[in-house]
């Protein structure tokens, strides 16, 4: 096994180990941080795959903004530990994780078939498509009205939350 | 010492991305706390971000990197809106239970 390898796996265990911390832990806060850890490692990732751009809006982003989010609405409900929304129901469970190892099951084997594209590209090529100049290019041509929409649906958003999180209605 | 793209194949990540995706699933369908429940969300969103990362690199295309950009603006669109909806239903009913909040079920 290289170095690489090694780096990649060790990152992974960690994603993988901080996704599972969340998803089990009681207290809604610590869920938080795990998450965050997870965010990290994914960053990470994106920097393997010379995404650099994708790296660093994903921790400005979600790490950034998006937890601190979370962090606030909990802050603001004060539920403290959910011993009271622990799952009573046993079956349930049993049939949650049945169901779970179905999805990856079904992934895996997406995952195994060959697909018949062979992607093969030069280091030089992939380390250059990542570039926030190369995405920005694309972005504000090819992709100029699906940019411009998504500053309307941000707009919309903004609104909704207001009237939503409003107290009452005049 | 390689570039990391040519030490590691792109089934690696998909494989990471398949477990994440799954760990997600898990938690949605365990978890009762609607926060929590919202977290897993965003946790499956994130994998298929990687996913897409990881085919835009190996495919010599930046489409897919696009597309991540675009997920991430719809995520915290749906975030904020999400997180405002529990704030209203902890108003009305004291409670983010995702078992007691049934008033929409037939």
């Amino acid at each position: 096994m290289n170095l690489e390898v090694g780096f990649f796996s060790l990152v992974s265990i960690v994603a993988i180990s901080s996704a599972l911390m969340m998803i089990t832990r009681r207290n809604p806060i610590v869920g938080v941080l795990f998450l965050i850890v997870n965010f990290f490692c994914l960053s990470i990732l994106y920097l393997f795959l010379h995404a650099q751009f994708i790296a660093i809006v994903q921790i400005l982003v979600y790490a950034g903004a998006i937890m601190v989010l979370f962090l606030f609405v909990i802050m603001l409900l004060n539920l403290g530990d959910d011993e009271n929304l622990a799952e009573k129901r046993s079956y349930r469970r049993i049939l949650a994780y049945v169901l779970t190892a179905v999805v990856l099951f079904q992934i895996m084997i997406g995952i195994a078939m060959p697909v018949g594209l062979n992607p093969f590209i030069s280091t030089a090529r992939a380390a250059e498509i990542g570039t926030v100049e190369y995405i920005g290019r694309s972005l504000y041509t090819e992709y100029l009205f699906p940019f411009e929409i998504t500053s309307l649906l941000l707009l919309a958003a903004i609104v909704g939350v207001i009237v939503l999180a409003k107290k009452k209605f005049q | 010492m390689n570039a990391p793209i040519d030490a590691i194949p792109l089934s690696y990540y998909l494989g990471v991305s398949a477990i994440l995706f799954a760990i997600g699933v898990a938690g949605v369908l365990t978890r009762r706390n609607a926060i929590v429940v919202f977290m897993c969300i965003e946790l499956m969103l994130n994998s298929v971000n990687l996913t897409l990362v990881g085919f835009s690199a190996f495919l010599g295309s930046t489409n897919g990197q696009i597309l991540v950009f675009f997920v991430m603006a719809v995520a915290a669109a749906e975030t904020a809106i999400g997180l405002a909806i529990i704030i209203a239903v902890f108003r009305n009913k004291q409670t983010i239970n995702i078992d007691e909040i049934n008033m929409m079920k037939w």
